[in-house]
């Protein structure tokens, strides 16, 4: 069929399907121009910056700038025995180089992290290798210090040969390279990432739920309510998104401390005594509550716009038919809304998981969320790979929810309005 | 089973939404068991909110609703057992046409294979049986709307309601359809109230067409009563053509009356709605019953001369400016005897009086 459709011409005589290309070129590079700007702005405020973390966060390149001969030797060594008398006379040449340049400390520090007990006897090389004779280079190593003669050390150097190294992202979940080069876990009482991690996904989850709890009967109302009262509604919901979110977490502080309003309330109407204030700031309940009432409009807003499009006689038509009020609701008005609850759950779920200002202000120690370490990795420690190793980590996280999703629910199954 | 004529009962049923203005007045409507009675009326004029409350969906402001002997003002919905058929289908999106039918059967608890037998019989009847898979959005209008049909009976209701169910359908579609809900109905038995702007629909389907205009019912009647013999002007120029004349009662017996029209001429008419000399009046006249070259029975001949000839194929229109009424429609059927309708042309024009119903003037 197809070589009969390509045998169509024009009245002119040229194939058609030519002719049609010739006749949407034009258009086709009318939008791709259009497009343009935005693509390039993409590339460069997105995906190069991306791209650039990613580099980052992996990049182990200062040593193999610095023993460049070496590891070149060290190639052809099975690293089972002590390297050979190359590899020795490489290394030597390398150091007496990083010497001259007085980079060998930084060396030291670098293979210390690797395997304890370098500095010592790089220093002692600095300082016996001005009497070395020229040539037989690994007896005269071995000499300084035993360590030297250890092959432990040496398959140390050569672990850290490649250019890049996922110790970063092992510090990331409480994991890192041990002498051995294996993988382990820090001590229990160390693990702080994955208690952060945990709380993340904690936090954004009944972030998510209290938000869709409470979003779902406001969108409903919404959708349902006559146009002049549902405008004034909207204005509510939309109030919060037009007030800075500075100043609204602000007066969540005012309104949450210790001798703040709801407290104060609290032990006015005899609910708790005065000198028994509960804490809802500076805990995971401060958090909680002050990113509900931030991430609520973007639940209720793609579950109004879907509830809107669902017709009220749906609801007639089931409570005709026999169905009670709920079950109505049940079986009819809420499949219909799934696609809302998708696209606003995953929405303030995504957003939740890398929030970053609120949890900073009110969530105090025990409510501070992952966001909150890079943004301390970037700024206190100028641990930057640190932090770009995290940030990628909770944008694989993203991914892999946005992923899950799809594949329960099915993407197209969104609906933002 | 003895025929309940008052199976669906209005009494005294007033429905106001904002407290200021009724949209239905002290509306009392009898529909008898396996009826198929219409609501007609233009838009506004209450047909609506009384299927609306009749299904449950409104509650009426004053008065009582009896379906059965049994008063329904205070039953919900979803247990007053009356199908419904709504203007846009209102089919489940989500659900199959199978899923959309066992619906009521399910929440009635029916056993699996009640429910498919009886689903596999609604399907059947509109001639549907193997689409229970689709989903709604794979049917087309007719379709859908006769999946509609058969979700509102599947269930066995002793009544369904329809609202303009046709609306959105095309007009040969829309014809093929009244036939169809017409032969269900016959079929079955179900009494069927059915709500509709369209009068060609009205008279098609009916038993009786109760005419709405202004929260009120107008006239309840059989169709062809409803077009021989409207009883008030808004009936007769709602339903099918009419001619009308305005004047004033001259002259009145038992059978006749005289009036005297604005352009000063006297004609003779049906006394329906006027009783004495001196009453203002509308008189209404169907263009067929005019004829040309009335023969000379007629007790009312007159000339008039033709303004405007349109072409209708099996008919001719003609408007002929007549007793100072320059609309007068006459249809001429097409035949090779009328040679001399031509624009300008005088023409004699005649009807019997008892064909011109002199109404309420409005």
């Amino acid at each position: 069929m197809s070589s009969e459709t390509q045998k169509i011409l024009t009245t002119d005589g040229i194939p058609l399907e030519v002719s049609l290309k010739k006749a949407e070129k034009k258009n086709k590079i009318k939008a791709f121009l259009l497009v343009c700007p935005l693509l390039l702005f993409i590339i460069i405020t997105y995906i190069f910056p991306i791209g650039e973390m990613f580099s980052r966060s992996i990049d182990d390149r200062m040593i193999t700038n610095m023993l460049p001969k070496t590891f070149k030797a060290m190639e052809t060594w099975d690293g089972k025995e002590l390297p050979p008398e190359e590899v020795f006379a490489s290394f030597l040449a390398d150091f007496r180089v990083l010497a001259e340049n007085k980079e060998h400390g930084k060396l030291g520090q670098r293979l210390n992290k690797e395997k304890n007990g370098f500095n010592t006897i790089l220093k002692k090389l600095w300082r016996k290798m001005k009497k070395f004779e020229e040539g037989n280079a690994k007896e005269q190593i071995m000499e300084i210090h035993k360590r030297f003669r250890d092959v432990k050390y040496w398959q140390a150097i050569k672990r850290t040969a490649p250019p890049y190294t996922m110790a970063k992202y092992l510090k990331g979940m409480d994991m890192y390279y041990d002498e051995d080069g294996n993988v382990v876990q820090v001590e229990e009482d160390r693990r702080i990432h994955r208690i952060l991690w945990l709380r993340t996904l904690e936090v954004a989850f009944f972030v998510t739920l209290f938000c869709f709890l409470m979003g779902y009967p406001i969108a409903h109302l919404l959708a349902t309510l006559p146009m002049k009262y549902s405008n004034l509604l909207m204005i509510c919901v939309l109030l919060p998104f037009w007030t800075s979110l500075l100043v609204r977490t602000a007066s969540w502080m005012i309104l949450l401390q210790q001798q703040g309003i709801v407290n104060d309330f609290f032990v006015f109407i005899g609910l708790v005594a005065d000198d028994n204030r509960p804490e809802m700031m500076y805990n995971k309940t401060g958090t909680y509550v002050a990113m509900t009432q931030i991430l609520l409009p973007f639940m209720v807003l793609p579950l109004y716009s879907v509830m809107k499009t669902i017709s009220p006689s749906l609801m007639r038509a089931g409570k005709s038919l026999g169905g009670t009020p709920f079950v109505t609701f049940w079986k009819i008005y809420f499949p219909l809304t799934i696609p809302g609850i998708g696209a606003g759950c995953l929405l303030v779920f995504i957003l939740a998981i890398g929030y970053y200002i609120t949890p900073a202000l009110v969530g105090g120690a025990s409510g501070t969320l992952i966001s909150n370490q890079i943004a301390y990795h970037m700024k206190a420690t100028l641990d930057w790979s640190f932090a770009s190793a995290m940030g990628l980590m909770l944008l694989t996280g993203v991914l892999v929810v946005y992923w899950i999703y799809n594949k329960l629910v099915g993407i197209d199954n969104i609906k933002l309005g | 089973m003895a025929k309940n004529n008052e199976f669906v009962k209005f009494d005294k049923v007033d429905k106001s939404y904002d407290g200021k203005v009724l949209v239905v007045k002290d509306l009392n409507l009898d529909i008898a068991e396996g009826e198929f009675i219409t609501m007609l009326g233009p838009s506004g004029s209450g047909k609506t909110t009384c299927l609306m409350m009749l299904a449950g969906f409104e509650t009426p402001t004053n008065g009582e609703i009896y379906l059965d002997g049994n008063p329904i003002s205070n039953i919900p919905p979803h247990k007053r057992g009356i199908g419904m058929v709504f203007q846009n289908y209102a089919l489940f999106p989500h659900m199959t046409v199978y899923e959309n039918l066992a619906f009521p059967l399910k929440v009635r608890k029916f056993s699996k294979d009640e429910t498919d037998k009886k689903v596999e019989k609604a399907l059947s009847m509109v001639s549907l049986s193997d689409f229970g898979s689709r989903m709604p959005a794979q049917l087309s209008g007719g379709q859908q709307q006769r999946v509609a049909v058969a979700r509102a009976l599947v269930f066995d209701p002793a009544v369904v309601l329809m609202d303009e169910p046709l609306g959105a359908l095309d007009k040969n579609l829309r014809e093929s359809m009244q036939y169809e809900i017409k032969h269900i109905h016959e079929s079955i038995g179900v009494t069927v109230v059915y709500v509709t702007h369209d009068q060609s629909e009205a008279l098609t389907m009916s038993n009786r067409i109760a005419v709405f205009n202004d929260g009120k019912v107008q006239q309840l009647s059989s169709p062809d009563k409803l077009y021989e013999e409207p009883v008030n002007s808004f009936v007769a120029e709602f339903i099918g053509e009419n001619n009308t004349f305005q004047g004033e009662v001259v002259d009145i017996s038992q059978d006749k009356c005289k009036i005297k029209l604005d352009s000063g001429n006297e004609i003779l008419a049906n006394p329906i709605r006027v009783k004495s000399k001196g009453e203002k009046s509308i008189v209404s006249l169907r263009p067929e019953r005019a004829i040309i070259d009335p023969d000379e029975k007629m007790d009312n001949k007159f000339k008039g001369k033709i303004e405007e000839v349109i072409y209708h194929g099996d008919h001719t229109r003609v408007r002929l400016d007549l007793l100072g009424n320059k609309e007068f429609i006459l249809k001429v059927p097409n035949s090779s005897a009328r040679m001399d309708i031509k624009l300008g042309n005088e023409i004699k024009i005649g009807w019997n009086s008892f064909d011109a119903r002199a109404l309420d003037p409005k």
